[in-house]
């Protein structure tokens, strides 16, 4: 059933671990985001990326799939270093990812057939008829048989999601990569591609990494979980290491609870007084 | 000091942007003129539906404009010279300046219009939704799956798009040739065709050939810079299109002055 891909350095037999960081550092415009990530993902295991708004989980995603450069450090993908290697060799690994944007990142000037059949026109020497059979598969897996002519415009929220996901397992890849899978879904929706994620994990033994904030789907799927914040690795364990934790970050996320208002009068008086005379000398700077 | 400090600036902000826009296009060139020995696909298919898009659907109000700005060099040039008595010279006034500069000159600023802005729009939109980096994650080179086939597609229908403005031109201005200046349509044709060597034929053809790389480029780059949502995307449209036409008359002069020193010798 898997299409050929041309084998060009990539080890069939690999048995390491699928992905590792070796402290992995980010920046954008200066400034940076990840500051040292170290952690491995085992062949056939889920590991659910957790964070709140901003924690730099998102910029580890785009890393992770090469989409951003690390400033240093290494990510190895299947026994390779995904940053040093050439541009023939990345796209060789990449062939075995496939990646589901947060908002489906469907081709709206292409139906969602053609979507699917996009990647297995690029990179195999298939009949149009084998394709077609074959997207007719992959949409049926995420249950959307018959919908291959329509456009992503004419599909619901949710629908584009699983469309999605039938685009990155057209090349029945190896490692799958999830942002905010039940970001803006209702909640059977969102409960529906976390069944669909099971599947994919019980029936093909892929390896799948998940970057959410919704606790409940996370504890459903994931086998390992890593919470990040402010770009560094908080903590790292299997879901139930996870529920025990004693660690304040952990507890404070899984717990829900808010950010402390602020501790101290003084604090909160500076806080207050320091930004406004920042402002007062920009107002200043303008004015001559 | 300060005024020099922003002028350096300013030239070194150009000059990147034309750095950044030489590369574009040296990277769409590579996978149309030598990726396809590489193995790399030739997307021709993706280039005939932009050549039907850019070059054909352009040809009814191509068509309709160029014929009314022949009609008014015909006017503006008999104005001049029936002080002279010399009515008769506006077929050969009318093909010159058709031919040499207003044909291409036309042709590319309604396709700046009509393609340069969508060429902007369309990346761009596609970058703020990620379809982009979708493409990168597929191992699909954008350059190749969406730049490439716009750049082979104008610079072929830029060329052809120009050699029919330069004709709709000159009908334009037999129009007038025949209502007022005593010309029958035949001897208005010949008149033109007489006038014109194949020299300024083909200088108004290198000239479109270079419209063609520079509203691609500059439509793909500024598209391909969009960043943020779709407030980002109007802006790059708009700066896409501004940004063409200054960078089409600035080649438009470069080449005229070329062309005009290399035809003293």
């Amino acid at each position: 059933m898997a299409p050929s891909v041309e084998n060009l350095g990539v080890d069939e037999s690999f048995d390491g671990p699928m992905i590792s960081l070796r402290d992995l550092r980010v920046s954008y415009t200066g400034r940076e985001i990840l500051h040292g990530i170290n952690f491995d993902v085992q062949r056939g295991e889920t590991l659910v990326i957790l964070g709140g708004s901003g924690s730099g989980k998102s910029t580890l995603l785009r890393t992770l799939v090469g989409l951003e450069k690390p400033t240093s450090g290494q990510v190895w993908i299947r026994g390779k270093n995904f940053s040093a290697i050439s541009e023939v060799e990345r796209d060789e690994i990449r062939k075995r990812l496939g990646m589901s944007f947060q908002g489906g990142a469907l081709f709206g000037s292409m139906t969602v057939g053609e979507n699917v059949a996009l990647p297995l026109q690029e990179h195999t020497k298939l009949e149009p008829t084998t394709v077609e059979i074959m997207v007719r598969l992959k949409l049926d897996q995420v249950g959307l048989s018959g919908f291959e002519d329509f456009l992503p415009s004419q599909l619901s929220g949710g629908m584009k999601k699983r469309a999605a996901v039938a685009r990155a397992l057209a090349m029945d890849p190896e490692i799958l990569f999830f942002d905010e899978p039940s970001a803006g879904l209702d909640p059977i929706i969102a409960a529906g591609i976390d069944q669909l994620i099971l599947e994919l994990k019980k029936a093909f033994h892929m390896t799948i990494i998940v970057v959410t904030h919704e606790l409940a789907s996370a504890f459903l799927i994931a086998d390992r979980m890593v919470l990040i914040n402010k770009g560094d690795v908080v903590a790292l364990g299997t879901t139930e290491e996870m529920k025990t934790s004693k660690h304040p970050r952990v507890r404070q996320f899984l717990d829900r609870i808010p950010e402390p208002a602020v501790a101290q009068e003084l604090d909160y008086l500076q806080m207050l007084t320091e930004p406004s005379s920042r402002s007062g000398e920009g107002r200043q700077g303008k004015s001559r | 000091m300060e005024f020099f400090g922003k002028i350096g600036s300013s030239v070194e902000g150009g000059l990147a942007y034309v750095g950044a826009l030489t590369s574009l296009a040296g990277r769409a060139a590579y996978f149309t003129f030598i990726g396809p020995f590489q193995g790399k696909p030739l997307r021709f298919q993706r280039a005939v539906a932009q050549a039907m898009e850019a070059g054909v659907r352009a040809l009814p109000i191509l068509s309709l404009i160029t014929f009314f700005i022949g009609l008014i060099l015909a006017l503006q040039a008999a104005y001049e010279l029936r002080r002279f008595g010399a009515i008769s010279f506006v077929a050969s006034a009318v093909a010159l300046s058709m031919t040499r500069e207003l044909g291409p000159l036309i042709t590319a600023v309604i396709v700046i219009g009509r393609s340069g802005s969508a060429f902007a729009a369309e990346l761009g939109t596609m970058k703020v939704s990620e379809e982009i980096d979708a493409l990168e994650t597929m191992a699909i080179n954008p350059v190749s799956f969406l730049v490439a086939p716009k750049f082979i597609a104008m610079i072929l229908m830029l060329p052809c798009l120009t050699i029919w403005a330069n004709f709709m031109g000159i009908l334009g201005g037999s129009f007038f040739g025949v209502a007022q200046a005593d010309f029958t349509f035949p001897r208005y044709i010949i008149a033109s065709l007489d006038a014109l060597f194949m020299r300024d034929v083909v200088t108004g053809l290198i000239k479109s050939f270079m419209f063609g790389v520079t509203i691609t480029a500059v439509g793909c780059l500024e598209g391909l810079n969009t960043t943020g949502g779709a407030e980002q995307v109007g802006r790059s449209t708009t700066r896409a299109v501004v940004m063409s036409i200054f960078l089409v008359i600035l080649v438009d002069l470069v080449f005229t002055m070329l062309f005009y020193f290399l035809g003293e010798h």
